[in-house]
Parts: structure tokens; sequence; C-alpha cells
């Protein structure tokens, strides 16, 4: 029965990981915006690659 | 012909402007389109469709001069290193996907942009740019050109700053969590019998790692409540914290002596679960509209800088800096920022969000013009005779009105608690009297177990998760209330005032009717000429009014125009003279009657013919509303600041009964407010504009009514959609459901409450009885609270 023991001990100690991602996530602002990310995700990045990249260049070229 | 709708903004198109396969209401819309294709972002318009705002056709390019001010600019950046700054901006018109996506590929456009991350239900956007390819101006002038036109105003500022997230109650909430979850499986053995887990001193070491973890949630989760029962004390005043707080201390102190002296294993799965679950519930309540300012005084109204005219040439400076004697410069669609004489010809001022009056007013030279008017004409110059802090508007703030602190009044909930703590109080005297005439050993179980089973936690529990979940519905229905005591103070409401334009009446939406003698074609089209050459915004109403009758112009032989007051015109059949009524008066027009508000006269030859009257269109359902609220025995009132030419029509719409005053100020709103109050009745004030601030910061319950929800709100404690008006007796109907509700809930925990007591005073209470109605008390209050207040709301809604 011993080993309980370190079990136990095992899954405070990764129980703690957890709780330590947790305040460390809401530390960092993580929770600060629970819906603009869940929107971010879906958007298409590499639209600059075909359809427009010569749009891209012409436009720094402009601006610089 | 199939109406086109604009490929950007989505409205109809009047004259079709193409390009290519897509339709464009106008350039602006365009220009738009043309500058996002472009630089490729185009899928902009994939994500959602028609998400563009209706571009402003007339873009003011020096109206961010100001930007250009560096005191300014170090107001509003928050980090500046090296080409590297940080900017936050408030949105309002952020509303969709293709928004957030459109903002965030900013730099696509300029890449002077380095990054920028929206914060959609804030509204906000964080911006990174480097200031020297793109300068802060240019950024609000792409940002506004684009659709999104950042609100800066001067209190904004602080107020961004001071929306943040609070990370302790997370950090409690999660420190709580942790321990919760770990004692609960840690106590698991002890549910058990010995004889099924030989467990022998290996129970010990999970007792102990028990009351390791318990201490976190006592010192740090459970700080609050101590906190708030010991000022409540030192107040005399026994608040709903004191008996949670005694509750939590009496169930660690047994738990701690039990498990020390090793005779039993305490009860601190229950007490870390129920501050788990209070804690869940004030942060459930607590959690606001984050995109919303109630709390805006005059500085939110106000722009952040000023053009002040020195030696002739123009300089921007913040509004904060301005003195008296300055000269300004106000153009088309400015606010007056201060108390000023007027120094130039041309002022015709919007006062209708300081005074509820609805028609511009023209002023002269040498009058004095008061600050929060809106310019409608040209560009005029004035003459600072107050700074901006002590002008006619903002002396409302200072009112000693408005010093008294508002709802200071306790929650019902209170006195509930009070009593509840006094019968606990009882019950454990008695049972310790009991069992000290029976069994001496079982006195101190027997107390302290009843202190620990009739927590009032499960009321806390019950007043949060239901006002959170009656605010979050009633976000639904477009009722946007501040915080959880607004609900409480709707509860007690028995007179409410409205204010008329704005709230009543619908902004933007006004008729213009002809009362008089009837016109001719011809005449008809006379009149139109005339009107037409003025910029007068009555006269525009005019000239749109007659074109729906007549399309043709003739022209006129002399046409002299005075400025704010009226036009005269002679052409071959007739001589005109169009204007106000002392106008008319002062050319020698005989007229007997006497008007007075929002119209135009007209006299042909000579001869008084009639004049074109403002209606204002009121909102739907105004009247379904007013009778609604008169059968829930509301007294009702009715404070505006406007002309009575509008008396006849409202008795019609709201009924004889109800008191009407009109040209009230600002500061005669407040005080009829005051007066009712001393009359011991409970306010709640309906309004608007800045006329009604003080009113609404007075008034029990001060809700504003808008239709653009972000824009100029005053401080209030709740924001209605002016759409949404026609519903609010239906919601303060479901606002007062809330008490039924607690109540309701607080029977069934009564209930819970007598079963631990039964337990509790035979002395017989185990850790696993507690910690089986713990939880199963906890999850019904919160299901229940969620199910009744939905079911309430359904019922409210399924009406309309």
């Amino acid at each position: 029965m011993g080993v309980i023991v370190i079990l136990i001990i095992v899954s405070v100690l990764v129980a703690g990981g957890f709780l330590i991602a947790f305040l460390w996530s809401v530390k960092t602002g993580q929770m600060d915006d629970d819906y603009t990310p869940s929107v971010r995700i879906l958007f298409d990045e590499n639209f600059d690659s075909e359809k427009s990249g010569e749009h891209k260049i012409k436009v720094s070229n402009k601006v610089v | 012909m199939l109406q086109e709708t604009c490929y950007h903004c989505g409205l109809k198109c009047d004259t079709a402007i193409q390009l290519t396969d897509k339709y464009f209401c106008c350039d602006g819309c365009k220009m738009v389109y043309t500058l996002l294709d472009e630089n490729g972002l185009c899928q902009y318009y994939d994500l959602s469709a028609m998400p563009g705002l209706k571009a402003k056709g007339h873009f003011v390019s020096d109206k961010y001069n100001y930007l250009d001010n560096s005191a300014i600019q170090e107001q509003l950046i928050q980090f500046k290193l090296g080409d590297q700054a940080h900017v936050t901006f408030y949105l309002p018109q952020i509303h969709c996907v293709s928004c957030v996506w459109l903002l965030e590929h900013l730099n696509k456009i300029n890449p002077g942009i380095i990054h920028s991350q929206t914060h959609f239900e804030k509204k906000e956007i964080k911006i990174i740019y480097n200031p020297s390819i793109i300068s802060l101006k240019e950024l609000v002038q792409l940002l506004a050109f684009v659709g999104y036109e950042p609100v800066i105003h001067l209190g904004d500022n602080d107020w961004l700053k001071k929306k943040k997230v609070n990370k302790k109650q997370l950090y409690k909430i999660g420190i709580a969590g942790f321990c919760f979850s770990n004692i609960m499986m840690l106590s698991f053995p002890e549910y058990l019998s010995n004889d099924v887990l030989e467990l022998g001193s290996l129970r010990h070491f999970f007792i102990y790692i028990n009351l390791v973890l318990s201490l976190p949630v006592l010192l740090y989760s459970a700080s609050d409540f101590f906190i708030s029962a010991y000022t409540g004390l030192r107040q005399k005043w026994l608040n709903i914290d004191a008996p949670i707080a005694l509750a939590i201390a009496v169930t660690f102190s047994r738990s701690a002596y039990e498990i020390l002296t090793q005779t039993g294993a305490g009860y601190l799965d229950s007490m870390s679960g129920i501050v788990f679950f209070m804690l869940v519930g004030r942060w459930f309540q607590d959690k606001s509209y984050d995109s919303f300012a109630f709390d805006r005084d005059y500085n939110s109204f106000f722009p952040l800088g000023v053009t002040v005219l020195e030696d002739g040439k123009e300089l921007s400076k913040p509004l904060s800096d301005l003195v008296k004697s300055e000269i300004v410069l106000i153009k088309s669609d400015e606010m007056i920022p201060a108390d000023a004489v007027l120094l130039t010809e041309g002022a015709l001022i919007d006062y209708s969000f300081v005074t509820g009056e609805n028609a511009p007013i023209a002023m002269l030279v040498g009058q004095l013009v008061y600050a929060g008017g809106i310019q409608k004409g040209r560009s005029i110059q004035l003459e600072v005779v107050k700074p901006v802090g002590q002008s006619y508007i903002t002396e409302l703030w200072n009112s000693p009105l408005l010093k008294t602190e508002k709802n200071a009044e306790k929650s019902f909930v209170h006195p509930w608690s009070q009593y509840f703590t006094i019968i606990l109080l009882m019950i454990a005297t008695f049972t310790g009297i009991y069992w000290s005439v029976y069994d001496t050993q079982k006195i101190l179980p027997a107390v302290t177990a009843v202190l620990i089973v009739a927590c009032p936690c499960s009321l806390l529990l019950t007043v949060t998760f239901t006002y959170g979940n009656v605010l979050r519905w009633l976000g639904k229905r477009k009722l946007y209330c501040k915080n959880a005591s607004v609900i409480e103070a709707i509860h007690k409401i028995d007179t409410i005032v409205f204010d008329k334009t704005g709230t009543l009446t619908n902004h933007e939406d006004t008729q213009l009717e002809y009362i008089g003698v009837p016109l001719s074609a011809a005449e008809m089209i006379a009149v139109k000429s005339i009107t037409r050459e003025s910029l007068h915004p009555l006269s525009q109403m005019v000239t749109q009014f007659l074109s729906l009758q007549v399309t043709e112009i003739t022209s006129f032989q002399k046409i002299e125009n005075f400025i704010g007051k009226g036009t005269k015109a002679t052409s071959g059949l007739f001589e005109i003279i169009i204007g106000s009524f002392a106008f008319l008066k002062a050319n020698g027009i005989r007229q007997n009657e006497v008007y007075r508000g929002s119209m135009v006269c007209l006299a042909i030859n000579g001869v008084f013919k009639g004049l074109f009257k403002i209606n204002h269109t009121y909102r739907n359902g105004i009247e379904l509303m007013v009778v609604q609220l008169k059968n829930e025995g509301y007294h009702l009132h009715l404070l505006s600041g406007d002309h009575p030419t509008e008396r006849a029509n409202l008795l019609k719409i709201i009924g004889h009964d109800i008191p009407m005053l009109f040209e009230q100020s600002p500061a005669d709103k407040l005080q009829y407010i005051q007066n009712l109050q001393n009359k011991g009745h409970y306010v709640m004030m309906v309004g608007d504009g800045l006329n009604d601030a003080g009113a609404l910061k007075k008034s029990n319950v001060g809700i504003a009514v808008t239709d653009q929800t972000h824009l100029f709100t005053p401080a209030s404690d709740a924001i209605l959609e002016g759409s949404q008006i026609n519903a609010l007796s239906d919601l303060i109907k479901y606002a007062k459901k809330a008490k039924l509700i607690i109540i309701l809930i607080f029977i069934l925990s009564i209930i819970y409450n007598i079963i631990g007591m039964y337990f509790a005073t035979s002395a017989r209470l185990s850790p696993m009885v507690a910690a089986i109605l713990m939880p199963i008390s906890s999850i019904s209050i919160v299901a229940l609270s969620a199910l009744l207040s939905f079911l309430f709301f359904n019922k409210i809604s399924a009406k309309n």
C-alpha cells in the first residue's frame, strides 16, 4: 500500500501543475478575452500568397 | 427595376455606382472597396455579407488635427519606445467577424502598422505601430476611412485603463477549485467504512494532506468573506458574509481539531467546496458588460482637443489646457467645449443634447453659447468665457443634490441573513443546552455541526446566480444593467419619469407637416426654390418635403437671406417671406395666433399662409407600454426640455392623467426627481441626453435610452436600446421576478437546512452526510435558478 503515498504525491503535483498553468494563463491575460480568439482561429492566412502578392509589393513601394 | 444593394454596406443604392459586377451606394463605399481590393483584403466581403459601414460622404481631413499635438498624443499612447508605439482605441462599430478580420489585417494596407489586435466584446483595438512611418493622426484617419472611426473622448482614456479583468477573483477561484477537488478525492476513503479499505496509518496521511490543502482556501480564497464580515461588524452591521465567515471559521477549527487529535477527518471537503461555489457565484454575478461605460461624466462627451486661434494661426491643443478669453474655432458638426461668446456669424447650434430642444437655434454675434451644443452651420469663432469644468452643463455634476450616494441601502437579502443568523445562533444554543442535560460529551460536536450545516451559503448562491442570470436575460432584450444592485433597485420602483425628446421620440426620424391654407403647385415650386438655397436644417427639411410633391424649380429676381431668421424673395408672381415666426412679424405680417416651437412660417404676398411644423415621430409601441405601466400601478411623469407644442399629440399617446412639464432645464429635471424622492417615491428616470444626466444620476434607477448603443450615453444605471423601449414594462416585470425566484429557491434551501439540522442537532453529522448534502444543495440551487430565470423570461418574451 506504500505505493499509494507516491501516487498521491504525484497526482497532487500533476494537478498543481495544471493550477500553475491556469494562474499563469490568467496572469498573461489569456482570460481577458474569451470571444475574439475563437473568431480569429478561423481566418485563412494564406490569402496574400496567391491572390494579392503583387498588390502587397506595390503598396509597400508606395508608402516606404 | 430590381433595387441593388451596396456591396460594401448593404444599403439600398439610389443611384447605383457600378464597378465591374458590384454596386455601391456612394463613392465613399466604392473607395473603401477599392482600397481593400488593391491590398488583397477582399476576404472581408467573404466572411460575412455586406459587412461594411456606410462611408461618411464628407470626410473631413482636418478633423483629427489635434492628434498632432504631443500633449494629446501622450494621453493616448500607452507605450512608446523607438519605432514602436502602442495605442488602444474604442471602436463601437465592431459588429461581426469581418470587422475583426479587417482590423487585424490593417498592416496589409499600411506597413507602418506592426500589429493590431481586437477585443470583440470590449470593442477595442490595440495597435502597435511605427510612428516614423504612420503618425497617430494618419492611423486614426485610416481607421475612420475604412469605417471604424475611433471614439476619442477626454474621459474615456481613464476609463479604458480602469477596465481590467478582476484577476484576483480568478486566482481565488482557481486555487479554491484545485484544493476542493483534491480534498474531495483524498476524502473519499473516509466516506467508506474502514473495513473495505484497510488503510491503517495511510488514513492519517490523507487527512494531513487535506489539512494542508485547506489552508490556501481558508487564508486566500475565503479572505474576502472574512474582510467583509469584519468591516460589517465594525460598522455594527451583521451582513451576509458574517454568518458565512463564522461557518467557515467553525468548520475549519473543528476539522483541524479533529485531525490534530486524530479523532476524525473533519469537514474540509464541504468547506472548500462551498467557498469554491460561492466564489464562482460572485464571479458569475459580477461579469458585466465590458463594452459599456455606465459612469461617464461630462468629460466623455467633449472632444480631446480643440482648435484655437492664436495670432491668426490655427493651433490644436488639449481641451484641458483651454483657458478663459482664448479664441476657439468650431467647425461644422463639432461640439462647443466651453461656455463662450460668439464672434462670427453663421452660428446654428443644435442643443438637442443639452436641452432636449429639437431644432437648431441661430445665434447672433455677441451672444453667449453654452458648452454641449453642436454647430450645424459653417465654421465659427468663439471666445471662451468660462473654463471647461465650470460651464453651465458641467456644473450639473457638481450640484449638491448629486452628492448623496445612490442605492446605499442594503439589499433585501441582508435582513434575511440577519434573521437567519439569529435563528441559527438560537438553535445552536438550544442544542447546547439539550446536550448539556443528556450527554455533555456531545455539546461541542453538536453545536459546531449546527454551525457547519446551516451556513447561509445557499442564500448567497441563490442571490448571486439568480441576479447573474436575470442580468444576462435582460441583456438579451437589450437592457444592459450596470450591476445586480440595479435589479434590486428596480424592485422598489413606484414612479417612472420619462424624458420626451430622444426617449419617447426617435431622434433620427422627424416628419414635417404643413398646417394652413393649401398651397398651389406654383406656390410650392416657388417656396421650394427658395428653401433649397438655404443651408438651414429646417429649410432643408422643407425642401425635402416639397420635393415629394413638385419637381420643378423657378428663379427669382431678388433673394435676401437673413441667416438664422429667414428669407425674403420676389419673383414675377409672388413675394415670399419664409422663416421664423418672429421674422414674419418683423416684416409686418399679421397673424393673431402665436406659434412656438420648431417650425417654418410662410407668407405669400403679405398674407400669412401657414407653417411647416416638425412632428416628432414617437417610437413604436409607446401607447401600449404606457397603458401597461399604468395598469401595473406606476406613477408616470413626463419632463421635456422642448416647447409645449407637442402637448396635444402627447395627450393622445400617453393619456390625460400623466403630469407633463415642458421647457425643463437640466437643473429643473434634477430638482423634480429630488422632490419626488422627498415625497417618498422611488423613482426610475428614463432619458437620453446630457440634459437628463443630472436626473438620471439622481434617480434611484437611471435608464439611458440610446439608438447607437455605444455612443453618448450619460452616466446611468442601465442602458436600453431605443427600439426596446416599448418592452420596458415587460422588462421591469421580469426584473421584479428575480425576487420571486430568490424566495422560491430559498424555501428549497431551507428544506436542505432542516435535513442537515436533523443530523446536526442529534450530533450525528458524519463527514459523508455533509459531503453529500453540500454539493447536492449547491448544484440544485444553481440549476433551479437558471431554470426559473429562463422560464420567466420565456413567459415574458412569448407575449410579444
